[in-house]
């Protein structure tokens, strides 16, 4: 194979995708043992130009449900999905509260223009919380249809308060306006279980299966910090739910502690146009744009239609980008047994995957017919939703996993657990560097051989954490705590560990090498919620393209991408149609990395659904607003400031004498040509530190150049001119913590 | 000798884009290439020559992330 060509095509699994292990024998004597704790009524109602006007409030512990109004000024600095969550929790806790008390929230908020049917990647929601990681704000994305559906049933945010004392399901039925709260004592815990159960549960007939979408979590997330949300869609074609996860953060972790078993949305059967737009014909003819596109140059651009993010596996590899041994290195030679022709042929093709109606690009891929090797369904045969890109490279190539089934049960296991992907990508895999170095060992790991590519220790360390016992208990605290637990052992150099534990701000790292892209480190430490690529995924910009030379250069795009993809957050989209295609003379444009063709869609669809009509400086003006928010909600809860927002080394350069080794070349060139020392003569450990110096110092000028660009002081405090510039002034309280703060 | 993306690029007789995507391990999908700021259409990649001394943008458009 030459080295820029596509991987060649494996021929395809022949699986039946109908046939998997069936869970829902027992479902009369689970429903039979429900209580009913409370039930509510309430006259369902679709939106008008994409707002209900009111939110659901359900407190767990005093059983109280009420409806709240949206107001004008929630709408015009807030927006909806992601800013609708941030504003209700903000007003639900203090800077004392933790993710644990009581007051702590789960907002699940879809935004205006969610659940339209006319543009792919259309059904986001957005989940909020103080996250048990972070102890800050977390903000997640999600697909499946309870946002959607929770929308047409009558509301544009749904917030959860309180504790309750026993596990229970809140059900909401849109079609006959009924809100239950039912004590659910059989249920079974792990989602691919329950989810299966509880659809039948509450749909009425088969036909009604796919007005039902579960919210759940499972068994890890009981035990750890590192809980994720499912968010199901009924797939009809399969005739079994499939999963689409709100991750990062842990937000599982505390839906479990607030004894949420799930929540159950029925809505009404989804119809074109019930958002009520006020230019449908816009809706459609947009639509109609982007479907084309997708059928006639996806299968020459990323082919996302048949391997979904997968597909930049094996590109990840070749720029040296794809995160190996805990991030140590780039690329490794087994990358093509985890490469996108792998996927493609594991994965059923020709059938429907995406994760909301309406949408052509149908990324959700789902490889059918897996039998599990290990755990308590060995021998069940599953159908996995996935792998993702992070999947594959966080369960993979960073833990040194390269065999395709293996993936494949860890992807499975950490969705019906109920865990983060991608943070136990990450923890899994400074879990194994640690055994490396001898930090951990059998001993210290109750037994587990924690070796790279030990793929049977990865599962059973997963497990664990499921059962709530040995050494997974440990690991689901997450990186920022092991690293804390092992120094306090004398386990290991505190500094090392502090290098080599890919976190920041609590949250782990997503998986793309930083270590040669500057402004990639900025996009991952200089993020509000924690080193997600949500916010700004800039490498080819900077590394490759070397478009981003100067210091400005860089802070421009850590100020245009993150407000750029906040937007996404607020109305309820997805990213990946706007850039993972592009339209045939994209070439053309001014910016072409910023797809214009696709930002006017966006600023299109909103305005035809809400009637209001905005340019890409609103646009931008609108996720401002949000983003400062949210930098001052952390600075409110005693982050938030310069301090921290540094990264771990790792991200930055090589931390040990291997790394700096394996590119050697590299460093000693940039510390010929940049530096400006002479590297010949040097040792390692002169160079290593030398090396560290330099790009520490250029991290720190990089922050000071995105404060400046950001409107924020050298402390990363929003000023208060630039709270003036947004309208955010107008908010005493977020005046007083800001002028508190020096801004 | 040609510079790519600011890099220099060892010249060789005949060299063509796919050349020097191939030489520059660029597998990439979504490209911009340009020559002396002339921009090379996909389906032209194979024909076009690079000239000695040429300075080649190849623009990596975003995805993933």
């Amino acid at each position: 194979m030459t080295s820029n060509e596509a991987a060649p095509a494996i021929a395809p699994c022949a699986m039946d995708f109908t046939k998997r292990t069936e869970y829902h024998e027992g479902l009369e004597a689970i429903r039979a043992a429900h209580r009913l704790l409370k039930e509510v009524r309430f006259n369902p109602s679709l939106p008008e130009k994409g707002y209900n006007n009111r939110t659901l409030y359900v407190n767990l512990g005093t059983r109280e449900v009420l409806e709240k109004p949206v107001t004008q000024q929630m709408k015009d600095l807030f927006i909806g999905g992601r800013g609708f969550g941030l504003w209700q929790l903000w007003n639900a806790v203090t800077p004392e509260t933790r993710w644990n008390d009581p007051e702590n929230e789960i907002i699940i908020a879809p935004g205006p223009v969610a659940g339209i049917t006319q543009y792919p990647g259309s059904g986001k929601s957005l989940v909020v919380s103080i996250s048990p990681q972070t102890d800050i704000p977390i903000d997640s994305n999600v697909g499946g249809y309870f946002g959607p559906l929770l929308k047409f049933s009558g509301f544009d945010a749904l917030e959860l308060q309180g504790k309750s004392d026993r596990d229970v399901i809140l059900f909401i039925d849109g079609q006959k306006g009924i809100i239950r709260v039912e004590e659910a004592p059989l249920e079974p815990v792990d989602s691919h279980v329950l989810a299966e159960i509880l659809t039948r549960m509450y749909a009425e007939d088969e036909a009604d299966r796919s007005n039902i979408s579960v919210v759940c979590t499972g068994a890890a997330a009981e035990h750890s910090l590192i809980g994720m949300l499912n968010f199901t869609w009924w797939d009809k074609r399969r005739g079994c739910i499939r999963l689409k996860q709100a991750g990062r953060g842990g937000i599982g972790t505390v839906f479990r502690d607030k004894k949420i078993r799930a929540l159950v949305c029925r809505g009404p059967v989804v119809k074109a146009d019930m958002n009520h737009p006020v230019d449908f014909e816009t809706l459609a003819k947009t639509g109609i744009k982007l479907h084309k596109e997708l059928r006639t140059l996806d299968d020459s651009q990323c082919k996302m239609r048949r391997n979904g993010t997968a597909h930049i596996v094996e590109i990840m590899d070749a720029y040296d980008l794809l995160p190996t041994h805990n991030f140590q290195y780039g690329s490794h030679p087994d990358t093509h047994r985890i490469a996108s022709n792998v996927w493609e042929a594991r994965c059923s093709q020709m059938t429907s995957d995406g994760c909301w109606y309406g949408c052509s690009m149908g990324c959700a891929k789902g490889a059918d017919g897996l039998v599990l090797k290990t755990g308590p369904y060995k021998g069940h045969m599953v159908t996995v939703d996935g792998p993702e890109y992070e999947n594959a490279a966080g369960l993979g190539s960073n833990a040194g996993v390269f065999d395709p089934d293996y993936l494949l049960e860890l992807n499975f296991y950490c969705d019906t657990y109920g865990i983060c992907t991608i943070t136990y990508g990450t923890l899994a895999a400074f879990t194994m560097e640690c055994y490396q170095r001898g930090i951990l060992n059998k001993e210290r790991t109750g037994g587990l051989e924690l070796t790279w590519g030990n793929a049977e220790a990865d599962l059973e360390m997963m497990h664990q954490m499921a059962r709530g016992e040995g050494f997974g208990l440990i690991a689901g605290q997450g990186v920022h705590k092991m690293k804390a637990i092992f120094a306090a052992n004398g386990w290991g150099d505190a500094q090392l560990l502090q290098d080599i534990g890919m976190e920041n701000k609590g949250l782990e790292y997503s998986q793309y090498l930083s270590k040669e892209s500057l402004a990639q480190q900025g996009g991952y430490a200089l993020t509000n919620k924690g080193p997600q690529h949500d916010e700004a995924w800039v490498i080819f910009m900077d590394m490759v393209n070397k478009q981003l030379p100067t210091f400005e250069d860089k802070a421009e795009a850590l100020y245009y991408f993150p407000l750029f993809r906040t937007w996404f957050g607020l109305l309820g989209f997805c990213k990946l149609p706007w850039n993972d295609v592009a339209p045939a003379d994209n070439a053309s444009t001014s910016e072409p990395a910023k797809i214009p063709e696709h930002v006017q869609n966006y600023l299109d669809l909103f305005t035809a659904t809400t009637g209001m009509k905005i340019d890409r400086e609103t646009m931008l003006l609108q996720s401002a607003r949000v983003y400062n928010f949210q930098r001052i909600f952390n600075i409110r809860m005693g982050k938030g400031l310069r301090a921290n927002d540094i990264p771990p080394y790792r991200s930055c350069g090589p931390v040990t004498r291997e790394e700096y080794e394996s590119r050697a070349e590299r460093y000693d060139k940039q510390m010929l040509e940049e530096i400006g020392v002479d590297p010949a003569g040097k040792g390692l450990d002169e160079k290593i530190a030398i090396t560290r110096e330099y790009r520490m110092a250029r991290y720190g000028k990089l922050c000071d150049a995105v404060y400046k660009r950001r409107g924020w002081t050298a402390d990363g405090v929003p000023t208060m001119a630039r709270l003036a510039e947004l309208g955010l002034d107008v908010l005493p309280e977020l005046v007083e913590i800001v002028q508190a703060h020096g801004g | 000798m040609i510079q790519v993306n600011g890099d220099p690029l060892q010249w060789t007789p005949g060299m063509t884009v796919r050349g020097v995507l191939q030489a520059k391990n660029y597998k990439f999908k979504m490209l911009i290439v340009s020559i002396d700021d002339r921009q090379v259409a996909g389906e032209a990649y194979d024909t076009t020559p690079v000239p000695d001394g040429a300075v080649v943008q190849v623009i990596h458009l975003i995805s993933g992330g």
